[in-house]
């Protein structure tokens, strides 16, 4: 751990705000000067974020799918999602680091597995609720079990799974943070590459909040784009 | 309500309008279930006829509904479409030949009432502007305005409209058979009789075979050519039209379910217009007293009904009115209730009691008197031959 940190490079404080750097405080002008250094930080955490929500979505739908026709499946997926969800992601990054070694993989490989149960989760919710009647009615009127998944109980299903997206962001987001143990860079990097500089800490940490409420309000957006018939009443 | 020629419109090819439908000892076990769900059930739909299954809950009426679009497939027998077997068809594509309502009317939230009317004509395949004709077409058919209405989603719809949508749904592509499970079980009393209404209205026009599942006597006797009344463990009690159900129930266990006012429920399947009326004395003022004197001889009736110039019923006349030479203007009562041809048995006779009366004056739709109607006129009419008393549908699609 120490040897790790101890290759972050402490970042050059000298220069102009002279004062305010020397004493870590909160100096606009320093950010304002010094903000190129966090947009590569920034990219590599929105990467590391929506690479790993695709790929952990993508497999939390798939299995959700399995399981939503074969009932059995689901207490095995819950438990093995379950034990992924509460290991503690810093000793995932270390338990990974032998076997795929230091950067992008492992940290990915670790916070896909930390979305899965909240998406699978959502998404089985979603396709549960579906009105026992309304898959009645598809059925009796000619529906096979594919059309009636694709054209009603995904569609009904969306606001729960969306939801589920947009709590499995937010977390992603903040977990990406720790990614630079794994040697993914990121904005954790950033923040710890100078934790007692007031600047650096609010300016990184500041710029992972907003990527939260980003993706959060985008995902939002998707949703009521997709559901227009949540919002419809009678008039 | 709409033009004639629009339930007329050719459905996806040149099918019949209405199938025949047979069940033939058709028999549903669920495994470690000793009683069968339904037994060895027998029983003929004729082409266009409602044919009514009701019963107590657990007769099984709804499970040998569901068993001829194969929602749920038979054990044993069989059930014949037009003279083929369900079961040699895939469920998926038998279904969409079939009309599918039910009481919770399991419209897709998701869609909007366009959209769900149109998804057994999707799933066929029809055209785009084939697809909106017939949406349009058939909001018309169940009186929904379609511009007002297509665009909408279900949820803000009221429970009335959503379950007219549920059976234009149901009617999309102009299915030969239609199955109804309860569908006007959620709806309040006032709104199911209006539905119901209009459904019998619809069905004079689409001529559908109808298989409609309830648990209500009331509505079976009303909605069915013919009722199938079913006991528990699926056995059919008895197949018959409603006037013969009521007034040759089959066994105890019919007659109990028919219930202990059976006779009374047969006044509501027939109208004055179809039963023999008493001859009514009418007289006007100044007319010969001889004369009107002879026409109360001829009736049965001890007084002669006062009408005006146009036949329309005044008042009966005391003694003291035919005094004279002259009939004169002394009544004894005011022509009251006045029956109109139209109304069903059970009202006029409640018409009479109220009023306290023995008869009254039937009037046709000039106002006109048409004859009498009295206690014994009515009691004589529950004699009558069940042959002669008209199916529910065919009684009360004539009321507007």
């Amino acid at each position: 751990m120490l040897d790790l940190l101890a290759q972050v490079e402490l970042r050059d404080r000298s220069g102009e705000g002279a004062s305010c750097v020397a004493d870590d405080g909160l100096c606009p002008d320093w950010i304002v000067d010094n903000f190129d250094r966090y947009t590569d930080p920034l990219l590599q955490h929105v990467v590391l974020t929506v690479v790993s929500l695709a790929i952990g979505f993508s497999i939390s739908f798939g299995m959700a799918l399995l399981a939503h026709r074969r009932r059995w499946l689901v207490a095995p997926i819950t438990q093995v999602t379950g034990i992924l969800y509460t290991l503690p992601s810093l000793a995932v990054f270390f338990l990974l680091l032998p076997l795929t070694g230091r950067g992008n993989t492992t940290a990915i490989i670790a916070l896909v597995s930390y979305s899965l149960l909240i998406i699978f989760r959502n998404v089985m919710a979603g396709l549960d609720n579906v009105p026992e009647e309304t898959k009645d009615a598809g059925r009796g009127m000619g529906l096979t079990d594919r059309q009636l998944l694709w054209r009603v109980e995904l569609p009904l299903a969306l606001p729960e799974i969306l939801a589920g997206l947009r709590i499995a962001a937010t977390t992603t987001v903040g977990l990406a943070t720790l990614a630079f143990f794994a040697g993914a860079g990121g904005l954790g990097e950033q923040i710890f590459s100078d934790i007692v500089f007031k600047s650096n800490v609010v300016t990184a940490g500041g710029l992972a909040v907003l990527l939260a409420v980003v993706l959060d309000a985008l995902i939002l957006l998707l949703q009521r784009a997709v559901t227009p018939w949540t919002r419809a009443r009678a008039t | 309500m709409n033009s004639p020629d629009s339930a007329q419109s050719p459905g996806p090819s040149a099918r019949p309008p209405a199938a025949t439908l047979e069940f033939r000892k058709a028999t549903k076990r669920y495994p470690g279930q000793s009683d069968a769900a339904v037994d060895e059930l027998s029983l003929t739909v004729a082409s266009g006829e409602i044919c009514v299954l009701v019963g107590p809950s657990g007769c099984g009426k709804t499970t040998a509904m569901r068993m001829v679009n194969r929602m749920i497939d038979i054990t044993d027998g069989d059930i014949l479409l037009d003279d083929s077997s369900v079961k040699e068809r895939r469920p998926a594509e038998l279904r969409r030949d079939i009309g599918y309502a039910i009481q919770q009317i399991g419209l897709f939230p998701h869609l909007s009432i366009a959209d769900n009317i149109a998804t057994v004509p999707r799933l066929l395949g029809w055209p785009k502007d084939r697809i909106r004709a017939r949406v349009d077409e058939l909001l018309e058919l169940v009186s929904l305005d379609p511009a007002e209405t297509r665009d909408r989603y279900p949820g803000q719809l009221s429970g009335g409209q959503r379950q007219r949508i549920g059976v234009a749904r149901a009617l999309a592509v102009d299915p030969p058979l239609m199955l109804m499970d309860e569908p006007f079980g959620a709806i309040d009393p006032i709104n199911r009789e209006r539905l119901q209404n209009e459904f019998l209205r619809l069905q004079r026009e689409i001529r559908k075979t109808i298989v409609f599942v309830t648990h209500d006597i009331d509505e079976a006797i009303k909605m069915g050519d013919r009722i199938a009344v079913l006991q528990k463990g699926g056995k059919l009690a008895q197949y018959a039209p409603p006037a013969e159900l009521l007034m040759y129930p089959d066994g105890r266990f019919v007659e109990d379910f028919v219930g202990a006012d059976r006779a009374l429920k047969r006044l509501a399947l027939q109208r004055v217009r179809d039963i023999d009326l008493w001859k009514a004395p009418l007289v006007r003022v100044g007319e010969s007293v001889a004369e009107a004197r002879a026409k109360v001889a001829d009736s049965d009736l001890p007084y002669p009904l006062l009408v005006d110039g146009d036949g329309r019923p005044i008042g009966w006349l005391s003694e003291r009115a035919l005094a004279g030479e002259r009939v004169e203007d002394v009544r004894r009562s005011q022509a009251e209730p006045v029956v109109e041809l139209d109304d069903v048995l059970r009202d006029a006779l409640s018409d009479l009691l109220q009023h306290e009366t023995q008869y009254g004056p039937v009037v046709d739709s000039r106002g006109a008197v048409a004859g009498v109607l009295s206690v014994e006129v009515i009691g004589h009419a529950l004699k009558a031959d069940p042959d002669d008393v008209r199916s529910g549908a065919d009684a009360l699609v004539e009321e507007d």
